[in-house]
């Protein structure tokens, strides 16, 4: 008998050691949120930008090459706006720091806020894409009718692989949860 | 030696002529731009070695099944279970193989194709962006000829064909309204997005498929080599339309492809003027827009599919007041919502003109058993200036 | 089931409740592991009968039986119940009732905690199809509509189908993780002495690696529908890109899980299928150390790969090239496996008696998902390749032919030892050339309809893969009416037939054909001692 209880003391000691092992699995699930968003900046897995304002200082330019840079817009279901970028597209060298206008207009007759979610293609790029200044960094609310015009201050950064010659600048505005 | 290399050459040289004649029924269908070629070759060279792989061990097996037999009498080796060094050295001959196959045969041809599949080395000669919706395709040339020009892309096939009330057509269920129309041999930069929920815009004979997600976006190319109207579908579950979102694309010459641009620009400003229209002309172009875009959700008759997406008949946006005192339109109004959508509702102020959303608008206010008692007509200025 | 086994386990020992309170309250490792089974069998046949009406809808084009919002439902709750209420308890049952056998334990390590795994899998299964009742009296819109793989923002956007798929999924991810621990316990705890890890029989080693896949990566699912629930009903923005979130991390998430699940439903196999390799080929396996390691290998890749499953989504290149060559290391271990089972055959004595048939046909079978599968893992083929037939083709090769046939063999191999019977061979072999001939015939053509550009989820189709359609879902109903020759296969054995032997087979090797054949009760209360 008392080997039995020996045993089945050394079970539960074993089954509690392989709880933990549970629990380190459920919690690197939910650490796997913000990890996935630095994998994602990191390696522009899914072509994010940061949300914080880069410092134009650390530009470098450079002259011999250039780049296309296409801005491309889209209004999500339940926002009321217009919302179009000023230019379709800017040619510009690496380090050469831009400034492109946006533009966006509530059509509708209340005050409404909206959210602009960035992304860019080619994935690779999107690390090399440097805000120094972005209506994206914080929501925006116009008053009905009201037209707001929306400046991106930015850079592309040297270190930009030489192979990619057009990159794409996406806004999707989403109505702001309240 | 030599007789083996001869006899390789020769099989593959049979297999060769043998995908050759084949009308591709039994593989993937003829590829049309340089991606989807080089995705056939990887394929068939795959599917070559995979079937070589699976034929010999067959073989052996088939002999051992055949010959080691206790029916036959086949007495055990009597395998004192050889030593361990022996077991694995023999286990590590079929790791060696797979081992070559894998990152050297299979695995270099691999890789040029995949660094293809994201060439950004040169600049493409067109922008297009395509936006997934539930379910349906909106197109928009970004650049060229085409510039500005924008539509919605609807399933075509009527219902009777899918209830079996009607014969079936030849592209039943691949057939649209509005296909996409292409330039031949131009590189083709495709930015896609969605929005709603996932999509996939693939069209087999291009090789290249890739996801729409809401709120980003994602590229790809395609650059078609041959003249011809090709046909795909959407690959991503999008919900009960899923089946129901073709993609259809209408490869034609550069020149073509100009006089196109043109004509369907020329559409699109004239599309702009708005008249004035009576009440009889908005519901009968509202009937025909209604049932293009809206009765897959609301239904026909306007019943709708509740709770996913409501009735119309009786609603109360569809019969309720839509413009206040100022004249301005009010927000969860008939007129906002169809402009610009909630939730799964999208925003339809992208892809309809003015006049068709007047005239929808009109006829879901006058039909559908629905008699509104305010503002039971709108005028396309009035939607035109509701934009602005 | 129950009836007979009740009278033959009454001689040995009455000191254990009857009747139903028995089956409740039972901590007893081979009623539990009778339980699971027969659960797993009835939702096979349920799994299943979902399967045929959506193979009837799609027998030609036009909508005939259902609509649309049906049809996904079907696909959906189809897979769900296939992998987690058909495949992993019947894994589970084999391993309750064989592991203590072949190790020399008197039970399982943790019985209460095992009766408790069980009881929780019938409330899941309820709760997983019960919105199909509940949409017949105008209560929401049916079951899950969105795949199994719940991807948002389709599964935001669904109804309470999803809500009831995420709760059935917590408990059945609850039931796999207690029986995990009871067998990783088990195998460490209670072998006999002697009985070192490396002299353990192969079907331990699987499920050794196979229960620690399971508590690594059901967590991190229970994680991901859970953060599904609260952006439901909660607002948080976890997958929705409106809020900062992504709806790409869950296809990241689901599939951390749901690759290595691939392999939770497989490695029991591997287990057991060189067992019966070298009891009817009468010389012991091949490459018992090879094995165990390249059972390791798998287990350890199963966690590093899992982003193959949704290349279209869109990937830096370096990440597409990682996971493309590392899923094709897989191939690495496979092919050692392969080698080691074929190795097994080569010059021994063989007989073909059903077991071993299904194991023979198995291999085949098993081989084409393998090479399939290889081929799928190149990144450029697979945008043709990716949701289309070609991909569900090739996960019945490995899940119908590799895991459920697999099953097969297991219950043909052990059902003797179970039951005290012989099953009818007859009958028996008539069941696999059955389901080995219409299992092709099946999925043959889905393969050649996906090149040919069809994809999968869709409820109808175009007029072109008409044909191929029409012949797999003639495959799909002989090979669905088959399976009733299976059920009525294994009740006629629990009922009676001839006597079977304590060894049952010539050949069988192991601690499990040293007992009797029904084993008693209680076995082995003198733990064997192994040399």
């Amino acid at each position: 008998m008392a080997l039995e209880q020996t045993q089945a003391a050394a079970n539960k000691k074993l089954a509690l050691k392989l709880v933990w092992i549970i629990a380190g699995a459920l919690l690197f699930a939910f650490a796997l949120v913000p990890l996935y968003d630095v994998i994602c900046s990191v390696t522009g897995l899914n072509g994010k930008t940061k949300s914080t304002p880069e410092s134009a200082s650390q530009a470098v330019v450079d002259l011999q090459r250039e780049v296309t840079v296409q801005f491309v817009s889209s209004v999500m279901p339940g926002l009321g706006w217009n919302f179009y970028p000023k230019q379709s597209s800017v040619k510009v060298h690496p380090g050469q720091v831009t400034t492109v206008m946006f533009e966006a207009k509530n059509t509708t007759n209340v005050e409404v806020a909206g959210q602009a979610i960035p992304s860019v293609t080619p994935g690779k790029a999107s690390a090399h894409l440097k805000k120094i200044e972005c209506f994206c960094f914080v929501r925006q609310t116009l008053k009905p009718g009201e037209v707001r015009a929306l400046p991106l201050r930015f850079f592309v950064s040297a270190e930009l692989p030489k192979d990619v010659q057009e990159m794409t600048l996406s806004y999707s505005f989403f109505p702001a949860s309240q | 030696m030599q007789g083996m290399k001869k006899l390789g050459v020769g099989a593959v040289a049979l297999f060769l002529s043998l995908s050759a004649r084949a009308d591709f029924t039994w593989n993937f269908p003829e590829p049309v731009t340089p991606m989807a070629l080089d995705t056939l070759h990887v394929h068939n060279k795959f599917m070559l070695i995979t079937a070589v792989i699976f034929v010999a061990v067959l073989a052996i097996m088939i002999y051992s099944i055949v010959t080691h037999r206790q029916s036959k009498g086949y007495k055990p080796v009597a395998d004192k279970a050889p030593s361990t060094a022996v077991e694995i050295f023999w286990t590590l001959i079929p790791f060696a193989i797979l081992l070559l196959i894998d990152f050297v045969i299979m695995g270099i041809p691999a890789y040029h194709s995949v660094v293809m599949m994201e060439d950004t080395r040169d600049q493409s000669t067109m922008v297009i962006k395509i936006t997934g919706s539930q379910w349906r395709w909106q197109y928009e040339y970004l650049d060229g000829d085409a510039k500005g020009i924008k539509f919605v892309s609807n399933l075509a096939t009527t219902n009777d064909q899918m209830h079996n009330a009607a014969d079936k057509g030849e592209h039943y269920l691949l057939e649209v309204d509005n296909p996409l129309v292409l330039p031949v041999g131009e590189k083709v930069r495709i930015l896609m997005t969605a929005s709603d929920v996932l999509h996939n815009w693939w069209v087999p004979q291009f090789g290249s498929s890739r996801v729409a997600v809401p709120g980003f976006i994602r590229e790809t190319w395609v650059q078609v080599e041959k003249a011809g109207v090709y046909r795909g579908q959407c690959k991503e579950l999008c919900g009960k339309g899923h089946g129901y979102m073709p993609v259809v694309v209408n490869a034609v010459s550069k020149e073509e492809f100009a006089q196109w641009a043109t004509k369907k620009q020329g559409e699109q400003q004239a599309a702009n003027d708005v008249k004035e229209m009576t009440k009889d002309e908005l519901l009968a172009q509202g009937k025909v827009v209604y049932e293009k875009n809206c009765a897959v959700c609301h239904q026909v008759t306007g019943a709708g599919l509740p709770p996913a997406f409501p009735a119309l008949t009786g609603s109360k946006i569809a019969t309720g007041a839509i413009f206040g005192a100022d004249g301005k339109y009010q927000k969860d109004s008939h007129l906002d919502r169809v402009l610009n959508g909630k939730g799964v509702m999208p925003a339809w102020k992208a892809t309809l003109n003015d006049t068709e959303i007047a005239a929808v608008i009109t006829y879901e206010r006058n039909a559908l058993g629905n008699t509104a008692a305010v503002d039971a007509i709108v005028q396309p200025a009035q939607v035109k200036a509701a934009r602005e | 089931m129950s009836t007979t086994t009740v009278a033959h386990h009454d001689e040995h020992h009455d000191d254990h409740p009857t009747g139903i309170m028995r089956w409740l309250t039972t901590t007893n490792h081979k009623d539990i592991g009778t339980m699971y089974l027969t659960f797993s069998l009835v939702m096979f046949l349920v799994g299943g009968s979902m399967i045929l009406g959506i193979r009837a809808e799609l027998f030609k084009p036009g909508l005939q039986l259902m609509n649309p919002e049906f049809f996904n439902q079907l696909i959906g709750v189809h897979a769900l119940i296939m992998i987690f209420a058909a495949l992993m308890p019947a894994a589970t049952g084999f391993a309750n009732w064989m592991l203590p056998l072949q190790i020399g334990a008197p039970d399982m390590a943790l019985p209460r905690l095992n009766n408790w795994g069980f009881w929780i899998l019938p409330p899941s299964a309820i709760l997983l199809t019960l919105p199909f009742t509940l949409a017949l009296f105008g209560v929401g819109d049916g079951a899950l509509a969105t795949g199994w793989t719940f991807y948002p923002p389709l599964s935001v956007q669904g109804g309470i189908g999803v809500d009831f798929a995420i709760f059935a999924v917590h408990l059945l991810g609850i039931s796999s993780v207690l029986g995990s621990i009871n067998i990783i316990v088990t195998i460490y705890n209670m072998r006999a002495p002697g009985m070192t890890l490396m002299k353990m029989p192969m079907f331990a080693w699987g499920w050794l690696i196979t229960a620690f896949l399971l508590i690594a990566t059901i967590p991190v699912l229970a994680g991901a529908v859970t953060m599904l629930l609260t952006d439901r009903h909660f607002g948080t923005h976890f997958f929705d890109a409106a809020g900062g979130g992504d709806p790409i991390m869950f296809q990241h998430l689901f599939w951390f899980f749901g690759h290595p699940e691939v392999y939770i439903l497989l490695l029991p196999v591997w287990g057991f299928i060189p067992q019966i390799l070298q009891t009817f080929s009468r010389k012991p396996m091949y490459g018992y150390k090879a094995q165990v390691y390249s059972l390791w290998a798998i287990g350890a890749l199963a966690v590093v790969v899992w982003a193959h499953h949704f290349f279209t989504a869109g990937m830096p290149v370096p990440a597409l090239l990682y996971f493309m060559y590392s899923t094709m290391a897989i191939s690495l271990p496979l092919a050692v496996l392969f080698y080691c089972w074929i190795r097994t055959m080569w010059k021994g004595s063989m007989s073909f008696e059903t077991p071993m048939l299904f194991t023979v046909g198995w291999i085949i079978l098993f081989g084409i998902g393998g090479l399939t599968g290889l081929v799928l893992a190149d990144v450029a083929a697979d945008a043709q390749y990716h949701n289309s037939y070609f991909v569900v083709a090739h996960f019945h090769y490995t899940l119908f032919a590799g895991g459920i046939m697999g099953i097969m063999a297991g219950v043909y191999y052990w059902l003797p030892k179970m039951t005290g019977h012989m099953y009818n061979e007859k009958l028996g072999k008539t069941h696999f050339w059955l389901t080995a001939i219409s299992f092709n015939v099946t999925f043959i053509p889905q393969f050649f309809v996906g090149l040919a550009g069809m994809p999968r989820r869709i409820p109808d189709y175009a007029l072109q893969f008409a044909e191929f359609n029409m012949i797999s879902t003639v495959g799909a109903f002989v090979l669905g009416l088959s399976q009733l020759l299976f059920v009525y296969i294994i009740i006629s054995c629990v009922k009676g037939g001839k006597k079977a032997t304590d060894k049952v087979w010539e050949g069988a090797q192991g601690l499990e054909w040293t007992l009797s054949s029904p084993p008693p009760y209680h076995s082995f209360t003198e733990q064997p001692v192994v040399k």
